[in-house]
């Protein structure tokens, strides 16, 4: 679901096609028919946005038709764990939960917390909220619970209260998808998850870019705990990442909130005491953060060496702090604003892959400088005089003020370095040839830049710059490309021990300042000398796992939390499924894969009192980055908009919402300001204007923003134009004739496709309404030998709150035919 | 109807590629291709094939049309609904090519010597011998073989990478291809191969119209060196179901065309000697 893993992940889709080959099924819940539906055993259309309907629809089966598999639940989950009396459901408020606070627009997550004890979040909103300090839990096990499943605040019986309406009924109505169709999916998967079998769910995009995104991932993850899916082979919540590298732009540390290994970054808030800062961030509760000091100081050594001391607590205070929301799109309003006046983008075409183009682009012209490192001149650096505003005439080029550089980038093929896939997998990569021209590596622009900056500061006495002048910043040269050597980076990203040797194990790090590692989980990469992610073992030639192919982190494990492939006792689930488990002779995990569990700790260890970190998780808690060592079902903290998943609307949609007065996620994050106008919505006066649902998606032919491939004729050839594809109702219903010319508007603005009349594109009836979809690739721009329309020009600023991802794939639109209206140059 | 070309087998002569060496081939599963393109890419590049510039068809996802001269191997999408319960859509994709027949009419037709029967029993066009003049074009049964215009009309079209089998590596296709929708091998362990495959895609009973299609040697062109798992009918997919070796034709229309010239030589010769009477 929300992946369409067959079209924008081919390479990896072979494995999909390998298991059907041997018996596995695949089922596409997904708005249209695509080539991945094409593979699937069955395709099942659903409406645009109403997922959480669907999975809470599976929810609901599986606990009605108690088809969980119990003995895994009771003991891997927080499904027994008892919650505050406080708390009250959405059922209770018709859409909220407990906490809600109409003037901020954000809940007080206080009363979702567990009874007898504050619990942090291993991901997310980590820090908040502050526990009090008598209320920390540090042992294994929360205070209260009831194996028996019977107490009425037992987070059990609330998922079921929950997702009390998310009958098959419901799941046709919200969603549009046939009940006998639902059903079929149901008991494929219920069929398939227990003892013997195990079921992966496959997301990407299509779950993220929503307002309600980090939820429909935690619906999903509902299931697969429920269902005992996770930590066992072929079971999993798999997250398709964009590019070959988001995952490690990702763990190393892209996000303005996150610091390398997902580490928050302090905020003015937080103390600027290094130790009371990693105590509050969960520093002394169980779990593996329990080391989060060691990491964050191994981190600073890395930034600043011998410069980091225990004197200056190690350079913390080097390190900036957050002061508020920094996410992109709050930077791009700060640009239009005016608060922002410089932008340097790496790798990215915010001015077409960006929801409201038009914004972007007006951001774009209101700064002072903008840097553009790219294989093309891509939109986002020609935005100043070749841009859907220059071709009507509404901005002329002399009078665009900002300044802009475009460097040229190296591709991957001129550069030496890892990508970090979707499966954790560190890949190293060979340099084929050397960059053209000017052409240079990020890493070559990155250093001399940091190389540069600091020559500038050499003379500086400021304590500000002290941060920059301090910096390690000696990496080996090649001395004939100048190039920084990237294998020394990864060196030091793996990590050193005291006397300077490679670290193997960031259970290794120290918190007293005799170890460095710029990254903890990437501690190990580098052991013993060897560029381990350099490792290319064809599979035939090792274990099935492989693990001398590449290098995952953390520790080369292939299957997170796989501890949870034994029973609570240690044995396998069954002999079919026999993974990791726990060896009585030899007194340790054994199996295939690296134990991603302390590799000696018998399942009956019961934490001493006192214990901190992973030795304060008894020996059947797989779950090792959780506080408590489950997983969890309900979320008490790290999610911003509901412990449990909620269906909402999206911030437009045609229809109402059936299941809750509250229409759409209230803690969604939205922008009421003149030039991000929302489309009215259903209920709203002026909805009939927009009665189509519209999604972006990709096609194998071109990738993301077309950077890398609107440029290239042997790709472009293959989709030479922007289009829209249509079913052939709606084609009737407006008059879209095949091949012709379609207009398609919102309050944002008006684009122009070719039309693709298609069966694929379902129409879906909700009850006594029908509703039509219109698909609209998003690779377009003005630029490169493929061209046309962007669609992304056409969706609002609206986020999900957690993460502040924009939501471009359900909103509202009309279409009609011909091409759009042209004005006059100046 | 066409008269089946092997009942005609015994009156004309026709060349059928025996061989020395191992046969090399592809097999093309149209069962698991995604349609990526990923081979027309890989083609091309390798290759050094012209880019096409038939823009926006509007034909699904296929802007590349036929197999061609620009266009050595092709992607079909194939938009129907589904032929066992008739409710949703199918989508069939398979990645077309030259078929390397075993009676090759293109290689029989060529009076220039350009196109030859390689020692892997590919058919390759020799692009500094050919000459343009076409007749390997009208041969062909599957509208593989088409002049390049510009610059001087000369044929193209797969060669089996045979420059990369000679250095003992497989065509760019099957190598681009991810899901190994395109296999390459000796022809007769692909085709042993393709049979269980066959068995194995017949049970999904919205694949019951699963065939070989090239796999037989008693076919028009003796069985190709390129063949395929389709999931239906050929002509689904502008596949011909019979594909006629028209060198057969050929010949007897030259046949014709003689006997047709004799008679006229001899009514000319007949009315003179009439006239000279």
């Amino acid at each position: 679901m929300g992946s369409n893993m067959a079209e924008c992940h081919p390479v990896a889709f072979q494995w999909i096609v390998e298991a059907q080959r041997k018996g596995g099924k695949l089922i596409h819940v997904d708005p249209r028919f695509t080539r991945t539906s094409a593979m699937a055993n069955l395709h099942v259309p659903i409406r645009a946005g109403s997922d959480i309907a669907f999975l809470g629809g599976l929810v609901h089966y599986i606990l009605e038709q108690e088809r969980y598999f119990r003995d895994y639940m009771v003991a891997y989950t927080n499904a027994t764990t008892i919650i505050d009396e406080r708390f009250l459901d959405t059922e209770d408020l018709d859409g909220f939960f407990s906490g809600w606070n109409e003037e901020s627009g954000t809940y007080d997550t206080s009363s979702w917390q567990y009874e007898g004890g504050v619990i942090h979040a291993s991901a997310g909103e980590r820090g908040a909220p502050r526990p009090p300090a008598d209320g920390i839990i540090i042992e294994g096990a929360p205070p209260h619970s009831d194996p028996t499943l019977e107490h009425p605040r037992c987070v059990f019986q609330l998922l079921r209260r929950h997702y009390s309406r998310y009958t098959p009924e419901m799941v046709e109505r919200v969603c549009g998808v046939p009940q006998h169709k639902f059903l079929e999916v149901a008991e494929t998967i219920c069929d398939n998850s227990n003892r013997e079998r195990t079921t992966a769910f496959v997301y990407a995009v299509g779950w993220t870019q929503h307002t309600v995104g980090v939820q429909f991932i935690r619906t999903s993850a509902i299931i697969q705990l429920l269902l005992g899916n996770m930590g066992r082979t072929g079971g999993g919540v798999m997250a398709l990442r964009g590019h070959a590298n988001i995952q490690g732009a990702t763990d190393i540390a892209t996000l303005f909130d996150v610091l390398p290994g997902y580490i928050q970054v302090p905020s003015v808030k937080d103390s600027s005491n290094l130790k009371q800062f990693c105590l509050d961030q969960g520093g002394a509760a169980g779990g593996y953060w329990g080391n989060l000091e060691a990491y964050l100081v191994s981190l600073l050594k890395a930034y600043w060496g011998d410069r980091a001391t225990p004197d200056n607590q190690f350079g913390f205070d080097y390190l900036h702090r957050v002061t508020g929301d920094h996410s992109t799109y709050q930077s791009t309003l700060g640009m239009v604003d005016g608060w922002v006046k410089g932008f340097v983008v790496l790798g990215e075409n915010p001015a077409v892959g960006s929801a409201h183009g038009g914004l972007h682009r007006k951001a774009l012209r209101r700064l002072d400088w903008l840097v553009v490192r790219d294989l093309y001149e891509i939109e986002t650096a020609s935005f100043w005089y070749d841009s859907p505003e220059t071709q009507s005439g509404e901005i002329r080029a002399e009078d665009v003020g900002t300044e802009v550089f475009f460097l040229p980038a190296a591709a991957n093929a001129e550069k030496n370095g890892s990508f970090t896939n979707t499966q954790r997998l560190l890949q190293w990569h060979e340099q084929a040839v050397e960059p053209r021209g000017d052409c240079r590596s990020d890493l070559w622009f990155t250093y001399y830049l940091g190389a540069k900056i600091r020559e500038k500061l050499a003379a500086s006495t400021e304590a500000r710059d002290r941060a920059l002048l301090d910096l390690t910043w000696d990496y080996p040269l090649d001395p004939k490309s100048g190039d920084p050597s990237a294998e020394e980076v990864l060196r030091e990203i793996s990590g050193r021990g005291p006397d300077g040797q490679l670290l193997a194990s960031f259970g290794a790090l120290r918190a007293d300042g005799s170890t460095s590692s710029g990254c903890w989980i990437y501690c190990g990469a580098f052991a013993g000398g060897q560029n381990l992610t350099n490792r290319k073992r064809p599979g035939q030639e090792q274990s099935w796992v492989a693990p001398e192919w590449g290098w995952a982190w953390p520790l080369n494990r292939r299957v997170l939390y796989n501890r949870a492939s034994a029973d609570p006792e240690g044995k396998p689930w069954s002999e079919r499924k026999r993974f990791v488990y726990w060896d009585e002779a030899q007194g340790k995990w054994v199996g295939p894969d690296v134990p991603d569990f302390p590799g000696d700790r018998r399942p009956d260890y019961q934490p001493p009192p006192g214990a901190t970190a992973e030795n304060a998780l008894s020996g059947d808690r797989p779950f090792i980055m959780q506080a408590d060592g489950v997983g969890w079902l309900f979320a008490p903290s790290g999610v911003v908009d509901g412990p449990f998943p909620t269906h909402y609307e999206p911030q437009e949609s045609p229809v109402r919402n059936l299941l809750y007065e509250q229409e759409r996620n209230p803690a969604r994050q939205v922008f009421r300001r003149r030039d991000n106008p929302y489309n009215p919505t259903a209920g709203e006066p002026g909805s009939e204007r927009f009665p189509f649902v519209m999604s972006t998606y990709r096609l194998t032919e071109h990738h993301t923003a077309g950077g890398m491939t609107r440029f290239l004729s042997r790709l472009s050839q293959l989709q030479p134009e922007m289009f829209c594809e249509v079913s052939p109702e709606l084609a009737q219903e407006r008059g879209l004739r095949p091949g012709g010319w379609a207009t398609i508007s919102t309050e944002r603005s008006v684009i122009e496709a070719r039309v693709l009349v298609t069966a694929r594109l379902p129409v879906l009836r909700l009850g006594d309404r029908v509703v039509h979809q219109v698909g609209l690739p998003y690779h377009w721009g003005s630029r490169g030998l493929s061209t046309g329309d962007s669609a992304n020009d056409l969706f609002p600023l609206v986020l999900d709150h957690n993460v502040h991802i924009q939501e471009t794939k359900a909103a509202t639109c009309d279409i009609q035919p011909g091409r759009r209206p042209r004005v006059a140059s100046r | 109807m066409t008269a089946a070309p092997t009942a005609r087998r015994p009156a004309v002569s026709l060349p059928m590629w025996q061989g020395g060496g191992t046969r090399m081939g592809f097999f093309t599963d149209s069962s698991i291709c995604i349609g990526c393109k990923a081979c027309e890419v890989a083609c091309k590049e390798w290759n050094g094939v012209p880019d096409i510039d038939t823009g926006f068809t509007g034909n699904s996802y296929d802007n590349t049309s036929s197999v061609g001269a620009n266009s050595w191997r092709h992607v079909a999408f194939v938009e129907r609904q589904r032929p066992d319960t008739g409710d949703g859509v199918q989508w069939l994709m398979n990645s077309d090519v030259c078929k390397h027949c075993t009676r090759a009419a293109c290689l029989d037709v060529c009076p220039t010597g350009a196109i030859f029967r390689s020692e892997f029993g590919t058919v390759v066009v020799q692009d500094d011998i050919c000459n343009g003049c076409g007749y390997c074009v009208v041969a062909c049964p599957f509208g593989v073989l088409e002049r390049r215009e510009a610059p001087d009309g000369r044929a193209f079209k797969c060669t089996l990478c045979y420059d990369r089998l000679q250095v003992g590596d497989e065509p760019a296709c099957a190598k681009a291809c991810p899901t190994q929708s395109i296999q390459f091998g000796p022809l007769e362990e692909l085709r042993e191969r393709a049979e269980k495959r066959l068995e194995e895609v017949k049970q999904e009973p919205r694949y019951a119209g699963a065939r070989l299609y090239g796999d037989s040697k008693d076919d028009g062109v003796g069985g190709f060196g390129a063949f395929f798992l389709l999931l239906d009918d050929p002509e689904v997919y502008g596949l011909p179901p019979k594909p006629v070796y028209r060198r057969t034709d050929l010949a007897l229309l030259w046949g014709a065309a003689s006997v047709a010239a004799s008679v006229l030589t001899l009514g000319v010769l007949g009315s003179l000697s009439w006239r000279r009477r």
